[in-house]
């Protein structure tokens, strides 16, 4: 409670968490709502927005309704860009676990692997494995979480070298504790709390490297999503600009209000921990 | 025959680039049902050989016999199994525990590891623990930063003898208590001594603790024994000049002394 007070003292934080609960709404709705297929004609093709009050938003290039697509388009950025990030997070924590814990030839192997994803840009490996392995939305999230896992591995390992000092953990060997429970469950839970901390950053990336691969046209094909969106816009956005700029703006704000929010979260946790 | 047997054991570490001995050629035994207190000023490296017998750390060279087998030949789930006889209370009884654990969990890892009791048993073994260490069993539900010091410090003693040991190390285990407490911990190790029959490895700074509980008692000095004998007539007469300095500067005892 009390920490739920202090999140919501920063304006920021306010901002952030509104625009996520509106994007959490139209994501749960956009089936209630939008019951059809999204990508079926509604309408006559390039309808303007707020000019026929059964299309608010208008159509698009085919006739589609453009705030159907916005809704389920919704759904995909949630879903692919939460689903990425809680892999990347997973895969991350427990490499670097596997890495601190471990120490000497293994902890040598693993960090080399994960210098040479750190050195390869995350889109290009993400480009080049959709491209290779097809687009789907679990090659999409699995493509986002490959080059998103290094950063919460070398987070985890740095901590994990910390917490296995401890006498706790030497207390874990003596009762005679199998290394591997001691890693993952005597270690891994205490270093979480920093790893959790890059969590907005990531699921913000992953919201913006999925658009990206969508506006690329390697998207899921049978799922609408704001960058395939703004792909299609972009061949009439001389005369039909907002079949761009809506999609557009909801990326920026989902991306922004993702930020906002979790720095709300870790500033609460921060001021929670500096008091104690 | 001895419980406990290290001989000629030997840890360097190296300060800067030189290397130096934290244990160096160090030999001495421990008889069932004994204890054999560890004195020493600071960096001497009485935990350097607490960890080493409980191999926590590796030795550079000796060899340690506990139970009559070599206990440095034993690697993986051998030497996970043999760890059920040989257990430790650290000097900082929150840092010796998970930040997260309850007092029931502390207890039941060593209970679920060495197989001791089965599931639907073990709740009544912790409950028997806590009484046998003089706690109440409806402490098991806390949360181990939940409770007092000097409680926490008798959840380390059930832990530790909760797989039966035959040794247990403790290393400044008395030393963040306040006195009155520390009186009663003693009393509990004492007891718990004579009803089972377990040896300690009693590493303190503190010789009136010393003489109260241990038998024997070695002084060390930069890695070496400087003397070693009877707790209560090395203490009254020390002959190096460690020990010397060891005993002026426990002003209770001399007090004490005739
Ligand atoms: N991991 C390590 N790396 C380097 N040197 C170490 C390490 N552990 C201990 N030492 C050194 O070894 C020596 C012995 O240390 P040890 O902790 O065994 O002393 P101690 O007798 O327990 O001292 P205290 O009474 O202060 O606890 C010290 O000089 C210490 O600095
Ligand atoms: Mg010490």
């Amino acid at each position: 409670m009390n920490r739920l007070h202090r999140f919501f003292r920063t304006p920021e934080a306010i901002a952030g968490a509104l625009i996520l609960a509106l994007l959490i709404a139209m994501a749960l709705a956009a089936p209630l709502l939008f019951s059809g297929d999204p990508q079926a004609i509604a309408g006559p093709a390039l309808l303007p927005p707020f000019h026929d009050w059964s299309l608010p938003l208008g159509t698009d290039r085919l006739g589609r309704d453009v705030l159907a697509e916005l809704f389920h388009g919704a759904r995909t950025s949630l879903a692919v860009g939460l689903a990425a990030a809680a892999a990347a997070l997973l895969i991350g924590a427990v490499i670097g676990t596997l890495a601190g814990f471990a120490g000497g030839l293994v902890d040598e192997v693993l960090m080399r692997i994960t210098d040479a994803f750190q050195t390869v840009p995350s889109f290009l490996l993400a480009l080049a494995f959709v491209s290779i392995v097809g687009p789907s939305l679990g090659v999409v999230v699995a493509a986002i979480a490959l080059g998103a896992w290094t950063g919460p591995a070398r987070v985890a390992r740095a901590e994990v070298l910390s917490i296995r000092e401890r006498d706790y953990v030497a207390g874990a060997r003596v009762i005679g504790m199998h290394p591997l429970e001691i890693a993952f469950r005597e270690v891994l839970p205490n270093a979480l709390p920093p790893v959790l901390a890059l969590s907005s950053v990531i699921v913000a990336a992953a919201i913006l490297t999925e658009a990206a691969l969508s506006f690329l046209g390697l998207g899921d094909p049978n799922r609408v999503t704001w960058g395939g969106m703004i792909a299609e816009g972009r061949t009439v956005l001389r005369t039909a600009p907002f079949l761009s700029i809506i999609p557009g703006v909801s990326l920026v704000l989902t991306v922004l209000g993702v930020y906002l929010a979790g720095e709300g979260v870790v500033e609460s946790t921060a001021v929670r921990r500096s008091l104690s | 025959m001895s419980l406990l047997a290290v001989s000629n054991l030997a840890k360097r570490y190296h300060r800067g680039s030189k290397p130096f001995a934290a244990v160096d050629d160090l030999s001495f035994e421990i008889n069932p049902a004994e204890t054999l207190a560890l004195a020493g000023p600071s960096g001497s490296g009485k935990s350097t050989i607490a960890r080493l017998v409980l191999r926590l750390i590796e030795p550079d060279a000796g060899r340690i016999d506990f139970e009559g087998g070599d206990f440095l030949a034993l690697s993986g789930a051998a030497l996970r199994a043999r760890r059920a006889r040989l257990q430790m209370v650290f000097q900082d009884p929150l840092a010796a525990f998970n930040p997260r654990a309850t007092v029931a969990r502390v207890l039941d890892d060593p209970l679920r590891i060495h197989n001791i009791a089965s599931r639907a048993e073990r709740p009544r073994r912790i409950a028997a623990l806590l009484e046998r260490v003089g706690l109440d069993a409806s402490l098991a539900t806390r949360a181990i930063h939940e409770i007092s010091g000097g409680q926490r410090q008798r959840v380390a003693i059930a832990r530790a003898i909760a797989t039966k040991p035959s040794l247990i190390v403790l290393d400044e285990a008395v030393s963040a208590l306040d006195v009155s407490v520390r009186g009663q911990i003693l009393e509990l190790l004492l007891d718990l001594q004579r009803q089972e029959r377990i040896a300690y490895l009693f590493i303190s700074h503190d010789l009136g603790v010393i003489s109260a509980v241990a038998h024997r008692v070695v002084i060390l000095d930069a890695g070496r024994i400087a003397e070693s004998g009877d707790a209560r007539a090395v203490i009254a007469n020390p002959q190096s000049a460690i020990g010397k300095a060891l005993v002026d500067a426990a002003p209770r005892l001399n007090r004490n002394r005739p």
